[in-house]
């Protein structure tokens, strides 16, 4: 399969690929990792008029610590993977990465794709939302940065304007007795989520739980909050009753679908049952454990 | 990623002039945009070693290594190689010697039809040389991206295992 004819400039630099963007009166589209993009190109589900390939603009393929953690948005979920930074202290970043599609795609594949794209599916816009990141993004007007809670608007479609480009992720700095965990169930390798759980804690010295973010993958037109189970978690210690509660009400606040991957009730009980094992092991890690 | 030079751009224009260096040789080639680097080597160059399998990006049998890394060729635009090197199963074999996961494949049969043998070696071939002694488990993890359907891939494990610990010490291999 061959995509439809299109035009196609290489990007030198964040500002040059704006200023190409603006030039195609919003048919322009940015090439990343073209693992989601491409595809839907060859069955002609995106027929952009121009491609603006920043694949050449390296600045954006950094991982730095600068108090937080910043990722560019042309990060590889490969380079994500190994990054030593990032396995000794955000664990639940190597979780989520890990189980992105198959490690080929994953070699060309970026984090700032996986984002920008929006798929409800997709593992990162879980993590990212119980990790409370912020994306910063650069357009014409400036560069602004936009906490995760208010990214995502609806399937495949963010509150980035047609010539605004995403740059960079931040992840807050986890403070002391912070762990946090990604859990996917797939049917194969390289599948989509039947249902994913990322959880974020943050313990006091007692165990209680000080600070908690739950993302679910596959559970609604976009990556969602579980708010009412993060708020269920909150000044309590995560013992089983707690985590069974939790649990119940972050697959109260799912709306999962029936499809190819399950009947929606039975992802709801996949959504409680990772849910649990998620808060298990994000607490474990918060208090030195695997 | 290679550096680029000079900003390359279709505007305005049918075609664009690529410069690409496949196992070594180099090559100037006007392609379309959007012509995918698996047909770029099958049809421009006439190297028909990497195979189409799935077409959407599932199965592996396209893989080739883009600046040495393992990526599905039918998922990265040709343009995308520009100044770039790929490596192909067509550059395995050198001066008549087959690679030593060729001679994996050979030794432990790990192959029946063969469509997806390319792709596999290639992936195997990025895989050793980030990991020397891999574990079956590590190879196993390794070659996720990449569907057999003839094998149960037990076979194709231990040629990837045989091939590692040829490279690691060439007499080993042959006990």
């Amino acid at each position: 399969m061959i995509p439809a004819s299109f035009e196609y400039a290489v990007a030198r630099d964040v500002p040059d690929a704006i200023q190409l963007l603006a030039s195609s009166g919003g048919e322009g589209k940015v090439l990343a990792g073209g693992q989601s993009l491409i595809p839907l190109m060859k069955f002609r589900l995106a027929q952009p008029a121009l491609l603006v390939d920043v694949n050449r603009i390296t600045g954006l393929a950094r991982i730095r610590e600068n108090g937080d953690l910043r990722i560019g948005a042309l990060v590889r979920e490969a380079d994500l993977d190994t990054n030593p930074i990032v396995r000794e202290r955000y664990p639940i970043l190597v979780d989520t990465t890990r189980v992105i599609a198959d490690p080929l795609v994953r070699n060309m594949a970026t984090v700032g794709g996986n984002l920008a794209h929006a798929d409800p599916a997709n593992d990162h816009p879980a993590t990212m939302l119980a990790v409370r990141a912020s994306i910063v993004a650069q357009s014409q007007k400036g560069e602004r940065v936009i906490p995760i809670d208010e990214f995502f608007v609806d399937t495949f479609t963010t509150v980035l304007g047609p010539n605004e480009i995403l740059t960079e992720i931040r992840v807050p700095k986890p403070p002391a007795r912070s762990g946090g965990a990604y859990l996917k169930l797939e049917r194969k390798v390289g599948d989509f989520a039947i249902a994913g759980v990322a959880v974020m804690l943050t313990l006091d010295d007692k165990g209680r739980v000080v600070a908690a973010g739950i993302g679910v993958t596959n559970a609604g037109p976009t990556a969602i909050r579980a708010r009412k189970a993060e708020d269920i978690l909150r000044g309590q210690t995560p013992d089983d009753k707690t985590i069974a509660a939790a649990a119940a009400a972050a697959a109260g606040e799912s709306k999962p679908w029936s499809d190819l991957r399950g009947p929606a009730d039975y992802k709801l009980d996949v959504i409680r049952v990772l849910t649990q094992r998620a808060i298990r092991k994000a607490a474990a890690r918060a208090t030195g454990g695997k | 990623m290679a550096v680029q030079t000079a900003p390359t751009t279709s505007r305005g224009q049918r075609t664009l002039k690529i410069n690409v260096t496949v196992n070594g040789a180099p090559h100037e080639v006007e392609v379309e945009a959007r012509i995918l680097l698996v047909h770029f080597l099958r049809e421009n160059l006439g190297m028909t070693g990497t195979h189409i399998g799935c077409d959407t990006t599932n199965c592996g049998a396209c893989t080739v290594l883009l600046n040495g890394r393992a990526v599905k060729s039918c998922t990265v635009f040709a343009v995308q190689a520009d100044q770039g090197t790929v490596a192909t199963v067509e550059g395995l074999e050198k001066d008549g010697k087959l690679h030593p996961i060729q001679e994996g494949f050979h030794q432990e049969h790990g192959l029946q039809c063969g469509f997806c043998t390319p792709g596999m070696m290639m992936t195997a071939v990025a895989f050793l040389a980030t990991n020397a002694k891999p574990t079956e488990l590590e190879i196993r993890e390794a070659i996720s991206g990449n569907l057999c359907r003839c094998t149960g891939y037990v076979n194709i494990v231990k040629s990837i295992d045989h091939a590692a610990r040829v490279m690691r010490e060439p007499a080993e291999g042959k006990a």
